[in-house]
């Protein structure tokens, strides 16, 4: 082991790198277990989706369901991986009272894909990142202990509604650089895996579930590099929660770094577990020997193979990734890359309304920005999905084709917006009952000639040049009529000041 | 006046039924009460079920009254091992540890048994969890030989075994995952088939070593074994590993002539070891097949003397892991709190690692304990030798020298097999290497016990079908086996054969002198 460095010898504080992979838990949506016929829905009462096989009952014997096979194949297509045309199933022995067949049906030296990745660019061009993917294999759930620590009885209770759900379990290289490339990271993933159908990821029913390994890479004065031991962090429960936990796990690592000199190699892996409330990871027990899990191939179960059309049909269950809508929505419409970071990341529902809604009013840009300023804000007001919601792209598209037109001004368009919102009836008919009517050139040709007398001091403005005095017009013409175009009001008042 | 249901064969039995010239119920009746008579003397059944059984009958009974069609098994009464899984009956794999477990479900094989209207009767004894070849090992007494009750009946399917052997029931269902149904059978003078490896469903059958069960029949004959085969043989989706070939008739291919069969005879299988006794009468059941139109030639096993430790280290690597869930949480056997227990600090051990301080084992939680203390209770001393042999071989640093090796091995002693049937159809030899040995000659020596399998392990091992049947007795009137090998889905062939040595021979009818 190296000595200690002297202070001197330490880079400042703030020039390491931080590396960071993830090993992310993801259920996969299929009505039933990955080896029985139980339903996997969430939140049923303890104990009452379970069946011989997944109570791991005497003589229970498991049944692959190719359905949730097919599902994690489509995953590991889109993180690129290589799919292996012959894989197995291995068991992973160990005692919990979750797990009551004393094993758990996992993948070990044959997980059905490999070698893929995933990247996540920052849409404001922070950074970029192309996250390789070691592996992705399938297993089986646990049930959930539920420890009774309040009652002081120390009784746990076991439920195993979960146990057998499929699990895809997704690891990564050390490829990650910051606390907040692993969470834009984790968001795109979650992204795709929501976008594919295979998984809700909803971490809050625990159907994402997220391990981080972290250490530090510090540049020694000599050019070598100085490596900190990897901390395994667990008990994230969100998103943040991985970001605040790494950057914890940094500043930590930096601090113990300084303080011990201690290396990468010198102390076997730690696990230290998120403290959220008090925002610290803190060290869970050491393990004498490292677990050994006496793998061996699960002797109930037949090897599957995965044929050309099996990959066929996977391919055609996939769709366009996010990443390949984000350039196609920046191409298709004419919009930025951010405007369609923002439009991609809402869904892919969101996406096919913002394309109706562009292909109707033919312009990617308006579209664009009608979805982000009152479709996308509303929605968030409003709860709910873009699916029921209430203005339809044909309408949104009558509003803005009017708006155009010149049949009333966008400040009066979301008016009608609101309107149509709020009583679901069509735009022509909110139109008519707000009385907004275009107004025809006459009356605006009297409302302007009316200002214009009214107002010296403003026609004197605009004749020694100011020509912005001309807003303060506007504001009288639509306080006379609302349905006045402020564009027209100022051209036509312009025009009569001109001819003065 | 009708007949003595004991004195039929299953397909007499089944016929008598059919036609009516006997009712289930009478039939039931019969067996029933030749248990009682029999059971206190072979510890054959660890339960019966007379209620159900009579039950059972009298319904089948009615339905042939009412003209309604009857299963292939009608009215025959059947002993179940204590192995598989009875959702009205305990199942207690013959272990404290599984002592008035109930299973909530019947395994696929009884719930074929029922289908083909066959009398469950009860379950039988067996080796706890099937480990071991003299039934000695069962947590609730050794069944005795029906020959001989102060010899072993053999094992693991030794309560299947007696009870065929001694008029309990006319035919039995065993499990074979080292020659737990051909042993037996050969030391009590019966027929039993281990038929090839996924011919007949698993699923309801307790795990010993999944890639090595397999169930079959056990009765009298061939022709009752066919029978039983057909009504339990065939694909099911439940089991990943039962084969989908179709299930021929087993029963119409029994008399077909055995002119030109070639047989493979192993000469290595009659080296040291194999008592002279055994080894003439196997040699005279060769005679009597080159007298049926075969053949006989010498073939080749090279890898068949690894078969003993590939097995021991294969089946017991399965069986750690298969046994894991027996851990008190859920069901089975759970200790008792600890009383005075002191509690430990956390100290890094691992979950099988209690140690001893003071004389007193200290455990690192209260979970630990209940799981040591429960398995320490409820599991035999063979079985705790084999979940422990298991769980070492494949731990890191031991995986390759051991389990990786014995796979290999099973590769070859499979291609084995594979090369010898290039030219011979089946291979015959003995059982095992002496006919019953007394009880408790072996309970001390575990590697002697191992060595009763050397015969019939390479046939789990290769997957592929045996059977095993009498083919003479020694001087002392015990019964010697011999067992016929033939390649995978073989099963018509080995039926057929034997039925034609046992249409020449009348080993298979001999009743045991048990006086009861």
């Amino acid at each position: 082991m190296a000595a200690a460095p002297s202070p001197a010898d330490v880079a400042a504080p703030g020039s390491f790198t931080t590396i960071i992979g993830l090993e992310v838990h993801v259920q996969l949506q299929t009505a039933t277990k990955l080896f029985c016929g139980c339903p996997t829905t969430f939140g049923a009462p303890p104990n009452t989706q379970v069946c011989p096989t997944c109570l791991g009952l005497p003589g229970s014997l498991p049944v692959m369901n190719r359905h949730a096979f097919d599902l994690a194949v489509r995953a590991a297509l889109a993180l690129d991986c290589t799919i292996a045309p012959f894989t197995k199933w291995d068991r992973k022995n160990y005692f919990y009272p979750d797990l009551p067949k004393g094993y758990q049906i996992s993948q070990f030296d044959l997980p059905f894909s490999s070698d893929g990745f995933l990247e996540v660019v920052d849409p404001k061009g922070a950074f970029s990142r192309r996250v390789g993917i070691i592996r992705v294999h399938l297993e089986e759930d646990a049930g959930k202990s539920m420890h009774d620590e309040a009652a002081g009885t120390a009784d746990s209770r076991i439920d195993l509604n979960r146990a057998g759900t499929p699990l895809c379990e997704i690891v990564t290289q050390p490829d990650l650089r910051s606390p907040q490339e692993a969470r834009a990271w984790l968001n795109e993933l979650k992204l795709l895996l929501v976008y594919l159908g295979v998984s809700d990821c909803n971490m809050q029913e625990g159907s994402l579930r997220v391990d981080a390994n972290v250490n530090l890479h510090i540049p020694r004065p000599d050019g070598s590099v100085a490596k900190t031991p990897i901390v395994e962090i667990k008990n994230m429960n969100s998103f943040r929660s991985v970001e605040r936990a790494l950057a914890y796990e940094a500043a930590r690592q930096w601090e113990e770094w300084q303080a011990t000199g201690r290396e990468l190699g010198s102390a076997p892996k730690q696990t230290r577990g998120w403290d959220d409330p008090a925002g610290v990871t803190r060290g869970q027990r050491h393990k004498e020997e490292s677990s050994d899990y006496r793998y061996f191939p699960e002797p109930d179960l037949v090897p599957v193979r995965v044929s050309a059309d099996d990959l066929a049909r996977a391919r055609a269950a996939m769709g366009v990734p996010p990443a390949g809508l984000r350039r196609m929505l920046a191409e298709r419409w004419g919009i930025s890359a951010y405007d369609a970071d923002v439009l991609v990341n809402q869904g892919r529902e969101l996406v096919a309304y913002f394309e109706e809604l562009a292909g109707l009013v033919g312009e990617g840009k308006v579209a664009s920005n009608w979805m982000q300023q009152d479709v996308l804000r509303t929605l968030n007001e409003r709860g709910g999905t873009i699916d029921a919601f209430p203005v339809r792209p044909a309408a949104l598209a009558d509003i803005i084709g009017r708006i155009a037109a010149g049949d009333f001004d966008t400040s009066r368009g979301r008016e009608i917006f609101a309107e149509v919102l709020a009583s679901g009836r069509t735009v022509a008919d909110v139109v008519a009952s707000l009385g907004i009517a275009a107004v025809d050139d006459d009356a605006l040709d009297a409302l302007c000639r009316e200002l214009v007398a009214a107002n010296p001091k403003i026609v004197a403005d605009v004749q020694g040049g100011k020509e912005q005095a001309a807003a303060g017009l506007i504001g009288q013409a639509k306080k006379k009529n609302p349905n006045v175009n402020p564009g027209k009001v100022r051209a036509k008042c312009l025009e009569i000041i001109r001819g003065l | 006046m009708p007949p003595d249901p004991l004195q039929l064969s299953a397909v007499e039995l089944v016929h008598a039924v059919r036609s009516g010239d006997l009712t289930a119920v009478a039939c039931t009746e019969a067996f029933l009460a030749r248990i009682e008579r029999t059971n206190g003397v072979l510890n054959a059944f660890l339960a019966v079920d007379r209620e159900g059984a009579l039950a059972r009958a009298a319904e089948i009974d009615a339905r042939r009254r009412s003209g309604k069609p009857l299963g292939p098994l009608a009215g025959l009464p059947v002993g179940v091992k204590d192995a598989l899984c009875t959702a009205d009956l305990p199942t207690t794999c013959a272990s404290k540890m599984l002592a008035g477990y109930r299973p909530p479900y019947d395994a696929e094989v009884v719930a074929r048994l029922r289908h083909a209207d066959a009398v469950i009767v009860g379950k039988t004894n067996m080796d706890e969890f099937a480990m071991g070849g003299s039934n000695e090992n069962s947590a609730f007494g050794p069944v005795a030989n029906p020959w001989d009750t102060s010899r072993a009946p053999g094992g693991s399917s030794g309560g299947s075994a007696a009870c065929v052997a001694a008029d309990m029931a006319p035919v039995a269902i065993g499990s074979d995952t080292g020659g737990s149904i051909r042993q037996p059978a050969g030391l009590c003078g019966i027929t039993g088939l281990k038929p090839t490896y996924g011919r007949v469903s698993r699923r309801g059958l307790v795990a010993f070593a999944s890639s090595l069960d397999q169930i079959g029949p056990m009765a009298r004959s061939a022709a009752d074994c066919a029978l039983v085969l057909e009504a339990i043989a065939g694909h099911d989706p439940g089991d990943s590993t039962s084969l989908r070939d179709e299930v021929p008739s087993y029963t119409r291919a029994l008399d077909k002539p055995l002119t030109g069969l070639r047989i493979g005879r192993v000469p290595e299988h009659f080296a040291a070891g194999l008592d002279p006794e055994v080894a003439r009468g196997v040699d005279e059941a060769f005679a009597v097949f080159r007298q049926l139109g075969a053949t006989v030639h010498d073939v080749r096993l090279p890898h068949a003397h690894h078969g003993i430790p590939t097995y021991y280290l294969i089946a017991p690597c399965e069986a750690s892991s298969n046994l894991a869930r027996y851990d008190g949480a859920h069901y089975g056997h759970r200790a008792e709190p600890g009383k005075g227990h002191r509690a430990e600090p956390t100290n890094g051990h691992r979950a099988d690692s209690g140690k001893e301080r003071d004389g007193a084992a200290a455990f690192e939680s209260p979970l630990v304990e209940m799981y040591c203390r429960s398995r320490a209770e409820g599991f035999g001393p063979e079985v705790k030798r084999r979940i422990m042999l298991g769980t070492y071989a494949l731990s890191a640093g031991y995986y390759d020298a051991y389990y990786a090796k014995a796979l290999r091995v099973r590769r070859l002693i499979r291609q084995d097999y594979l090369d010898a049937f290039q030219t011979v159809d089946l291979i015959g030899g003995p059982v095992s290497a002496t006919a019953a040995f007394p009880l408790g000659e072996k309970t001390g020596d575990p590697l002697a016990m191992y060595l009763v399998d050397m015969y019939t392990v390479t046939a789990n091992l290769a997957g592929i079908g045996g059977i095993s049947f009498p083919c003479g007795f020694t001087a002392g009137g015990l019964p010697i086996g011999f067992q016929l090998q033939g390649p995978a889905l073989a099963e018509s062939l080995l039926l057929n054969a034997t039925d034609r040595f046992q249409s020449l021979t009348d080993w298979h009818r001999r009743r045991p002198p048990l006086a009861v």
